[in-house]
């Protein structure tokens, strides 16, 4: 054999390697090295452009100082604890009626998930619209003769996050749904044949078995739904902007204006570090599970 | 008998239930979309004088005309044109970009395994979980760095960056399931490396590439934090042009402009979604990497 | 000429190894089947001789040529796959073509390539079509049609039939042998079952955990197994393998079954060499009797065997009986009606067919 075919061989041999290596440093830059940078301008003095004179943990000490991050903390618990609930609860709910046999199942499954193919963007603007105390729902409901009614969250510091909650469930529970589906379709329908035949009644099996068998896809959905609630930032700016006041500030918001509106960017990165911790603790143990899992079947 | 009477009786009610329910939910689900589209055909005075979610009285595509073409952007009074082809020039070389390199990748991670691939995969896969507020502010220096700061090419580096981490997850997974022997037998007919991947695989992935590229265009049309961070003025996208109309607009508030302007941001996806909801899904839910 | 020769090759995954030296050999024209159940390493032998798996070590030479550092395309081997790995985008045409058209083959000569093979396999109706519109069997020849227009020096086979239904199994099988005589080429052919490693090839390799038991031509492996493992391996139903003490009696041995039992269950007139008649008189062996060398015997000879029918399972041309000897479950393959479950009956066995292996190592004694 010639000395060219098998150096041509072992090129062969590398050419995966080299055609899938710029990606990779691509993301590992933009990804891996940014967030390092990140994590680097969070430890400095760092205002309108980044500095590199390193105070330590001084930006984290004044971040946990600042009540507008307290209230965004806060909120970020409100609305992911509700976001998650109300989601999942709905979109669990309208896979299972959505797996009865229901005639028209395609259209309807297209309704429940045609927000996500919206803008967050579009939907805060509608939603604006609709919770707006003046000309929407409120208006409608006093109109018809409800004059007491009041449905002002969105203009109410106290509930303007629910207005934040209510969309943003109206956007997501159809992602949930869809997921749960296919989990339902992917279960041995003689497994419920089975249980029939023992005379289980239908909700029993429900509770018993089917549900207990989806928990895959409730672990993805609760995963993939914490990632939405976390990095939040286009529903709440079109929807109230964060206000009133502060009301509904959620770390994305801060993190945004803190760096690009106040000129704080060191307290800036010191929030992004935060938010990523956040997601890491919950994606990088399911992802690890996942891929396990899937190597060892 | 009696039995045999009510059982048929108590299932035709619990159907009747079951569509109900199901009916009761997709009105609230269309109402937002009803609504915005009865506004954004209302004259403003119909809408001040209390029509919210009846149908208008007057049909006028006023608020459209308004939105497309003349509503102000902080100061320049363009309508959303110039913004919808920012959109499109943003989006279409980033979709473009994200699928085929994904496409590259995924072929890769299934057919080549080297050492480490799933090691490399891993690192792909964070990416589509990352939260881009980590990022933000050395994405800015480096495009300002780059010369691109503020500019369409600028976004379309960023979505196409981000875009690999999905796309490659998309043609991964699909690829897994095409069986190695295709390959192998590739091989043995005395394909190469880009040859089985032109002529076998690639012919095979019509489904995969549809849906990287709905992925992409929803996720890269409707971006907004890429948008707002890295572009100012007319170099912005249609969801920024979108948010400073509906929120900078000063006196008496237009809102039928404001939901013809939704409107039209939302109508691309929106078409998409109902020419190709199938692989929109198979999009979605690839991400619950087993669902 | 395109001979084959496996020289002391190894392949280990790390510290894996999953091939022991392995050596095997064939001539022009030869058709060996790789034997084995599922992990016995055959299939990562195909892929190795294939090109499409390194060789940690030995060396593999086609034609006389080591092709250990060659691709798959500088090989000169066709394969046909366990899947058929048809490409599912193109016609049938273009999945027998495409090899040749990498090749850059002129388009006159692809055609008449393509007509020949077709006409072989009589797949020329379907030429047109995509391979999804195939059935099993179709898809079969499609892929023997890819593999047959390259006319390589060696055809490499990976459990092609395992795919199909047990009818178009056994019709399939035939037209591979009758390929095999009309065009004399060289075939390597993996599967894990014996049926189609007996009536197929011309040497078989029995493998089990990266070692080669026994190499040889079918019958040999049926009537002479090298090893326990073998004799249970091939033929269906299994070798039964009962344990005995040997006793020499003159220039042959008798096998004592069940010493306990009294009277114990007697074999006599096995013939054995002297050195090993020696060598194991008064030590255990186990006895290697096929099923179908027991017979109904009279009652009253004297090398009957007589037996408790446990269950009784007629097949139609023959009838299988199980019974304990030796204490161990024994499968006798005898005439039909000849017997009844629970009953006793007496047994002759051919002794000529009879094959000691050592307890211990469980190899052949001869």
């Amino acid at each position: 054999m010639s000395a060219s075919t098998r150096m041509s061989s072992r090129l062969a041999g590398w050419l995966p390697r080299i055609v899938v290596a710029p990606s990779l440093l691509v993301v590992i830059v933009t990804v891996y090295l940014f967030i390092l940078w990140t994590g680097v301008i969070s430890v400095t003095s760092s205002k309108f452009v980044p500095t590199y004179d390193f105070v330590g943990l001084e930006q984290y000490v004044r971040l946990w100082a600042t009540p507008r991050w307290h209230t965004a903390v806060a909120n970020l618990f409100i609305f992911s604890a509700l976001f998650l609930a109300l989601s999942t609860g709905l979109g669990l709910l309208m896979a299972i009626l959505l797996d009865q046999n229901i005639r028209a199942e395609g259209a309807l499954r297209a309704i429940y998930l045609y927000p996500m193919a919206l803008s967050f963007i579009v939907t805060g603007t509608a939603w604006k619209w609709i919770m707006n105390p003046g000309l929407g729902v409120q208006k409608v409901v006093n109109d018809l003769g409800w004059t007491d009614f009041r449905f002002d969250w969105i203009t109410n510091p106290d509930m303007a996050i629910y207005t934040v909650v209510v969309a943003g469930v109206w956007q997501s529970s159809g992602f949930a749904m869809a997921i749960f589906l296919a989990g339902l379709r992917g279960i041995d329908n003689s497994v419920i044949k089975a249980a029939q035949i023992e005379g289980a009644s239908l909700p029993l099996i429900y509770r018993q078995i089917i549900i207990p068998m989806l928990r895959p896809a409730m672990l993805s959905v609760i995963v993939l739904l914490s990632y939405i609630a976390i990095k939040s930032f286009d529903l709440v700016l079109a929807l109230t902007n964060g206000g009133p006041g502060t009301a509904t500030e959620l770390p994305s918001t801060f993190m945004f204006s803190a760096t690009f509106r106040r000129n704080q960017m060191g307290v800036g990165a010191a929030s992004a570090v935060m938010m990523l911790m956040t997601v890491a603790a919950i994606i990088v143990p399911y992802l690890y599970s996942e891929l396990r899992s899937e190597n060892n079947g | 008998m009696a039995e045999a009477l009510s059982r048929p009786g108590k299932a035709r009610l619990g159907r009747l239930f079951v569509y109900g329910c199901l009916v009761v939910v997709a009105l609230l689900y269309l109402m937002p979309l009803w609504v915005m589209v009865v506004t954004s055909l209302k004259p403003l005075d119909e809408i001040y004088g209390g029509s919210f979610i009846g149908v208008p009285k007057v049909v006028t595509l006023d608020a459209w005309r308004a939105a497309w073409s003349e509503a102000c952007i902080g100061t320049e009074c363009t309508g959303l044109k110039p913004y919808f082809v920012n959109s499109l020039l943003m989006v279409i070389p980033a979709v473009a970009l994200s699928t085929g390199i994904g496409a590259i990748n995924g072929y890769i991670l299934t057919k080549w395994r080297f050492p480490g691939a799933n090691f490399v995969f891993g690192l792909l896969l964070f990416g589509c979980f990352l939260p881009y507020q980590a990022i933000l502010i050395p994405m800015a220096r480096t495009l300002g760095l780059l010369g691109l700061a503020g500019s369409i090419p600028g976004l379309v580096a960023v979505h196409a960056s981000y875009g690999i981490c999905f796309t490659t997850l998309f043609f991964r997974n699909y690829f897994v399931s095409l069986p190695d022997e295709l390959t192998k037998a590739a091989m043995v007919d005395g394909a190469g490396f880009f040859r089985i991947f032109w002529s076998v695989i690639l012919p095979t992935s019509i489904p995969i590439i549809v849906v990287s590229c709905i992925w992409q265009f929803t996720q890269i049309w409707n971006d907004f934090l890429f948008g707002v961070s890295f572009t100012s003025g007319s170099s912005s996208p249609i969801t920024v042009a979108l948010n400073n109309i509906v929120n900078v607009t000063t006196g008496r508030k237009q809102y039928n402009v404001d939901m013809a302007a939704a409107m039209i941001a939302a109508i691309p996806t929106l078409v998409v979604y109902i020419v190709a909801g199938r692989y929109f899904v198979r999009g979605l839910t690839a991400g619950a990497v087993k669902g | 000429m395109s001979t084959l020769e496996i020289d002391r090759v190894r392949k280990a995954y790390g510290h894996l190894e999953v091939l022991k030296e392995v050596s095997i050999s064939i001539g022009t024209g030869d058709f060996l089947v790789l034997l084995g159940p599922s992990g016995c390493g055959k299939s990562t032998l195909l892929n190795m001789i294939a090109g499409l798996e390194s060789i940690t070590g030995g060396e593999i030479r086609i034609a006389g040529k080591t092709v250990n550092d060659l691709s798959p395309k500088d090989r000169d081997i066709a394969m046909v796959f366990q899947s058929y790995a048809l490409y599912p985008t193109m016609t049938v045409r273009q999945n027998i073509e495409f090899g040749m058209k990498i090749r850059r083959i002129a388009q006159a000569d692809r055609d008449r390539a393509v007509k020949t093979a077709s006409d072989l396999l009589q797949i020329t109706h379907l030429l047109d079509r995509k391979p999804s519109q195939l059935s099993g069997g179709q898809r079969q020849r499609v892929a023997m049609g890819r593999a047959i227009v390259r006319e390589p020096k060696l055809f490499l086979f990976d459990e092609p039939l395992s795919n199909l239904d047990a009818k178009l199994r056994v019709d399939m099988r035939t037209e591979i042998k009758r390929l095999h005589a009309r065009l004399g080429t060289t075939i390597v052919y993996v599967t894990h079952d014996q049926i189609e490693a007996m009536t197929l090839a011309t040497r078989v390799a029995v493998m089990k955990d990266g070692v080669v038991q026994q190499l040889d031509e079918p019958q040999a492996v049926y009537d002479r197994p090298a090893n326990v493992y073998v004799a249970r391996f091939v033929g269906s139903p299994a070798m039964n393998i009962v344990p005995a003490v040997l006793e020499a009696e003159g220039s042959t041995a008798t096998a004592v079954i069940d010493i306990a039992r009294r009277p114990a269950a007697r074999i006599a007139g096995i013939s054995l060499s002297a050195e090993a008649l020696r060598r194991y008189a008064g030590r255990k062996v186990l006895v290697g009797i096929r099923p179908e060398n027991f017979s109904i015997a009279t009652k009253s000879a004297a090398s009957a065997l007589t037996v408790d029918f446990d269950v009784v399972e007629p097949t139609g041309p023959d009838t299988l009986a199980v019974f304990q000897l030796g204490g161990v479950e024994v499968t006798a393959r005898l005439p039909p009606r000849q017997a009844r479950a629970g009953r006793e009956a007496a047994l002759a066995v051919d002794t000529s067919k009879i094959v000691l292996f050592d307890s211990e190592t469980e190899t052949r004694i001869d």
